[in-house]
Formats: C-alpha cells, structure tokens, sequence
C-alpha cells in the first residue's frame, strides 16, 4: 500500500468517524533509496530461488546446462522478489522494485560477456606469447611446430601500413564531410548526413567486394596497375572508416559554442578562416579522440581485407605489391586452419589485436580527459568542449 | 548589405560540398559496380537465382541462388534483434536515469568500447567457447519446446553451428549500438517533465513508463533498425559460426545454414563465375542493409535535435 492510498484511507475514516485518536504517522520512505532491508529481502530471494531451481533442475529436470539453469533461477528469483516486496510495500514499490533489478540486470548481460571474452582470450592466448612474436614471421614454420614458433612481426608491419595509408585517405576526406556537414549551409546537408549513417552501417565485406570488383577484376591481371596488396586493403578500410570518422568529428564541431563562430565572424573572418583559426582549433582534443577511435575500429576490420590483401605466411613490407598480412588476417586464417598449434597462434595474435585496440581506446580518452586539475586548464575547458558530453 | 563572397569562400564552399558530394558518388559507385559485376549471373540465373535454394558451379550450366542464404540472413539478424533490443534498451535506461553521475559516464565509455571490440574476436570466442555452452540449452529447448515449430530439431542432429547460436553472438554486438543510440534519445528526454512525475508521487518506473518511454519511443525503433541493419551485415563472426551451407529451413537449433555476407567471406578467392555470384549476393545484402539503415536513419534524425549549443 502507498503512502497516498494509506493518507486516503486515513481521510475517510477521520470523516466517517469524526473523533477517532490520532493514529501515529507511518515513516516516510523514499522510494528511490534502497533500505538494507531491501538488500536482505533479494539476497534472501535469491537464496531461497537458487535452491528451489537447483532441487527442481536437480531433480525433475536434467541437461538443461548451466545457461539454462541460470535463466529458470533469474525468472524464479524475479517471482520471488516480486510477490515477497508485494507483501510488504504493495504493488506500486512492487513493480518498481522488479522493473528497476531487470533493468539493472539487462546492465550486466551488457558487461559480462565482455568480461569474460577478454578472459577467455587472454588465457587461450597469453601461454603461447613470447618476445618473438613481435619480431618474427611465419617463414619456415612447419605446420608440426609448437605455437610458440614464429610469429606475427608480418602482420603487425601490414595492420601499422594499412591502417595508417588508410588513415592518409580517410582524415581530409572525413573532415572536410564534417564541416560541410555542420559549417555550412547547404540544402545538402541533411540528404548527405543520413547517407553517411546509412553507409556507416554498411557491411564492411561490401566495401571489400567493392574495391574488388572496381580496381583488382579490371586491372588485376599480370602486370597491372592493380592487385591483391596492402593499397588496396587500405582504400577498402577507409570506405569503412569514413563514416565513422566524419560522424564522429560531426558530432564534436557541434559542441562548438555558436557564440566563437558569431564572434569571429564578427569580427570579418571569412567562413574559411572561421573554421581554419577558430573552429578546429577549439575542437582539437575532440577531433583527436574521434580519429584514435576510428583507427581502433579499422584495427579490427576483417571482411574488407578478404578480397583485397588476401593474406601471407611471410613478411612484406611493400603496401604496393603482392598480398599482405594484417593481425586480422593472421587470426582469421589462423584459427580455421586444423593443427591446434596454428590454433593457439591465431589466439595470441588475437590477444594483441585485443590489446591494440584497448590501448588505442585508453589513448582515445587520455587525449579527451576531463581537464580539470589547475586553474588555467579549468579555464580552457570552458571553451573546450570534449567528447565525453557528446558521447 | 551583403559582401560578396570572397574567395577563400568560394574555395571553401567548393571543397566542403565537394567533400559531401563523394559520399553520394561513392555509394552509387558501389551500387553501380555491384550490379555491373553480377549482370552475368542475372544474365544466366534470372529470377530463378531469388527463388532457388543451393549454390552449384560444378554443373554446366550452373545453378545458383541466393533464397537459402537470405533467409539465414534474415533468420540470423532477427534472433540477434530480439535479444538485443530489450537488452539494450533496458541498459540505457539505466545508464540515463538509474544510475548515478559517475556510474554513468564511466558505463557510457565502456559502451563506447564495446562497439569497438572487433567483429573477429566475438566469432572466435563465440565458435571455440559460447557456442558449445549454449548447446544444453539449445538441447533442452528442443526436447520441451518442440511445439514451437523453430524449435523442432531432426533426430541426432548436431546442435553446435546454428542460428541460434550465431544470433546470440551477433545480438552480443548489436547491443552496444542500439545502446548508444536509445541512450543519447533517452538522455534528452525533458528534465522538467521526469521530476514533474516524480514529484507527483510516482515511482522511478512510473516516470520511465510515462514520460521517458513515449519520448524514446522514435529511438527504440531507430537504434532496433538500426541494430537490425548490423545484424544484417555481420560478417566475419557470422562466417566462423555457421557452416555455410545453403537451406531453408527455420528450425534455429540444429546445424546448417548461412548468411550472405558469411558465405561471400568464406569464397573470397574464387573463379570467375563464383565471383559474378558472390557480388549478385553482395548486391542482395547492400540493397537490403541500405534500405534498413536509410529508414533507421531517418527515425533517428527525426527524433533528434540539431540545433547548436550556445555557451
């Protein structure tokens, strides 16, 4: 029972009987805090559901594996949670209490598995880590050779290539769309801005099978301007990054306060030199933050390399000729191949590809940090805006 | 009085509508080649390669078709789908009005870094760990719940390399960009109108239900078409998971099956004629991710704000 319909109840009696005594108020509660009582309520439900569901699963039931059980459990516990807060604060704080712990639960199926990925390959990856690795290729390496022989040195060369000629195509590219985008005022820019978000989420084979069928069909043969290499890897990666690149710089130009771009143009800027001394300079940290990320999803893309830098056992550190390994590639093909040596060897590249891509994200928010230790940077944050609010 | 404009406004107007205008030529660039390069296969399959189920180029003249792939496709995309847009959706309520500041923009980031982790690392983790832990599960659900037609399975069919199991990877990575979406649609819902709720005597699942829910309304169903889109195009996890092969079947918990983007990822490398196939299927899915995403985009801009801040 609310406190409302409690207060309601009070009035009508008071009205009915005219003299009753005084009846002390209830407690005020809020219902937003949780009191240790509620705690001890879930965890007793919890308790009490766990060991109905393993006396049930246990007995009446049988294989239904450990996801299984842990479903049935969270719906008892859910039952139990409900009827048992029902019983003590009515159906309102009832539902709420239910909505509010799946809504908090549906949080943690968005962190465990993540979780337990990293785990999982950090310890299938990690044994078969050593320094070689980074400095050797697979030349040499016969297929009974335990996973710690060779490694991924050809790789690592070809991701850093790739991604970073990539990088060279997609930035000016990238930027130029986001100004447009937000600096102009064009009758474009709304048509253009939805087609960026459609191609964003492009399937990236697309952007493979794109490059393939327009450079490497035609001018692919012996001899040809074209051919499965790092370049075109690199081109087929900015089809995919550009979107992402340009979203993102769109959405830090748009923490630009409109007061800078007023004043300066005020001031008789031209828009050009608006953008060029004002704009960007102000969205600096923010425009850095969105191209490390993009680099971190590049990083992992494979589906556009398959039909573009196709994949080498040995090192080649020529974007422009012959096919490539990149530390994608080097996992994908690894990890399908039969021998369990190649197996684990496709593991620890993916361990470091996992690495790279937490490490470019630490970078990402280090540059965008919240600046806020003396004075004078507080004073810059103030007409810094940083991606954290935009994100 | 207006200036004219000077030069360097001129330059700049150039090359920024210059800037814009290579998206919409690279995009009908893509569409262009992609039917261009697939003309043979239209050429010699007709319609017949929407209607037939199975891929054989060793038969003169081959037979090949697209309807056992797309329905993977579509299988795939809407089991991820539905796991992903409660879930997802329930996480960015809580990331926008349950928990508090710090929880928040620390859950935010690592929203962020989710929907950075690569593709490849889900496939590898899903096809030699998830997988086969789901496979009791999936047991189970068939021996009990054989009355829902999906969930019927052939007699000692094996249970690993299903739709099942490759939608549950696939709706591990959609979560995240639906997440991201429906929290930024969340986080502008009117401050004055949720106190307003609360301070009427509502309960936090009251004012959720009355006055974030109807404002979000238009970025669920944005960040679920756009969830959809993904799902739709998930490739390389896709391609670990699942054989590859070409049936129609909906019976979700036994192995077989593929997607269009799996199996065009697994031929990468193929003869001439496989290749005019694999892009009439590229074609299929950039036609129906392209639809998919033009109309997410459109709710979502919609239901977004673009005005500019003013300090």
């Amino acid at each position: 029972m609310t406190t409302l319909e409690k207060a309601s109840i009070d009035l009508r009696t008071t009205v009915v009987a005219g003299d009753v005594p005084e009846r002390p108020r209830p407690p005020r509660r809020r219902v937003a805090t949780r009191t240790p009582q509620d705690r001890l309520i879930a965890l007793g439900c919890a308790l009490n559901s766990f060991l109905l569901v393993w006396l049930v699963a246990a007995r009446l039931t049988s294989g239904m594996g450990w996801l299984g059980f842990g479903l049935v459990w969270y719906a008892t516990f859910l039952a139990f949670l409900y009827v048992t807060t029902r019983e003590q604060d009515g159906v309102v704080a009832a539902t709420d209490t239910l909505v509010g712990t799946i809504i908090g639960s549906a949080t943690a199926v968005l962190v465990v598995p993540f979780a337990w990925l990293i785990g999982y390959i950090v310890v299938r990856g990690a044994p078969s880590l050593r320094p070689g690795f980074f400095t050797h290729d697979m030349s040499g390496v016969g297929p009974t050779e335990p996973s710690t022989a060779g490694g991924g040195a050809h790789a690592i060369v070809g991701s850093l290539e790739q991604v970073s000629l990539a990088l060279a195509f997609t930035l000016p590219l990238g930027l130029l769309t986001a100004v447009f985008l937000n600096e102009t005022r064009s009758r474009w820019r709304r048509p253009v801005r939805i087609l960026i978000d459609a191609m964003s989420g492009l399937p990236s084979i697309i952007a493979g099978l794109f490059i393939y069928a327009v450079l490497i069909i035609p001018f692919g043969h012996e001899g040809g301007l074209f051919g499965h290499d790092g370049f075109v890897a690199a081109l087929a990666l900015s089809i995919t990054m550009l979107p992402t690149i340009t979203r993102t710089v769109e959405v830090v130009l748009r923490l630009v306060p409109g007061g800078l771009r007023e004043a300066a143009l005020a001031l008789g800027c031209s828009r050009a030199r608006m953008v060029w001394s004002v704009v960007l300079p102000t969205a600096r940290t923010g425009v850095t933050t969105s191209v490390v990320l993009g680099i971190a999803r590049a990083v992992g893309e494979t589906a556009p390399l398959l039909f573009t830098s196709f994949g080498l056992d040995l090192m080649n550190a020529n974007p422009f000729s012959d096919p490539q390994e990149s530390l994608p590639l080097f996992v994908y093909r690894n990890v399908q191949k039969p021998s369990q040596a190649a197996i684990d060897r496709g593991f620890t590249g993916a361990l470091v590809l996992l690495l790279v891509v937490l490490a470019l994200f630490a970078i990402a928010r280090f540059v965008g940090r919240d600046r806020s230790g003396t004075r004078r940077r507080a004073a810059r944050r103030r007409t810094t805006p940083n991606l954290e609010e935009a994100t | 009085m207006d200036d004219p404009p000077t030069r360097a406004d001129r330059v700049f107007g150039l090359a920024t509508s210059s800037a814009g205008i290579v998206v919409f030529v690279l995009l009908l660039l893509i569409g262009t080649f992609l039917v261009l390069r697939a003309k043979g296969t239209f050429d010699s399959q007709g319609l017949s390669f929407f209607t037939r189920v199975g891929w054989r180029t060793d038969v003169v003249p081959v037979r090949i078709g697209v309807l056992g792939l797309l329905a993977g496709t579509v299988i795939v995309a809407t089991i991820a789908v539905i796991i992903a847009v409660p879930v997802g959706t329930m996480a960015a309520l809580y990331i926008t009005t349950y928990a508090n500041p710090r929880l928040r923009s620390l859950l935010t980031r690592f929203v962020d870094l989710l929907a950075a982790v690569p593709s490849l690392l889900y496939g590898i983790w899903g096809s030699s760990f998830l997988g086969n832990q789901i496979v009791p599960l999936s047991r189970w659900l068939s021996r009990h719940g054989s009355w829902f037609p999906p969930f019927r399975t052939n007699e000692d069919a094996s249970l690993t390399g299903t739709y099942f199991i490759a939608g549950v990877v696939v709706s591990l990575m959609v979560i995240p960009i639906i997440t991201s979406i429906t929290r930024e649609v969340f986080s502008q819902a009117p401050p004055g109108e949720k106190e307003a709720a609360l301070a009427l005597g509502g309960s936090r699942w009251g004012m959720v239900r009355r006055v974030v829910l109807p404002f979000g309304r238009g970025g669920i169903v944005g960040g679920a078409m756009l969830g959809l889109g993904r799902a739709l195009g998930e490739t390389i996890a896709v391609s670990l998971l699942l054989p590859q092969g070409h049936i129609l079947s909906i019976r979700i918990l036994q192995n077989g099956g593929g997607t269009i983007s799996g199996f065009v990822a697994q031929r990468a490398g193929s003869d001439a004629v496989t290749v005019s196939g694999l892009m009439a299927a590229g074609l299929v899915l950039f036609v129906l991710t392209l639809l998919t995403n033009l109309i997410a985009s459109t709710v979502i801009a919609r239901s977004r704000s673009g005005a500019e801040v003013d300090a």
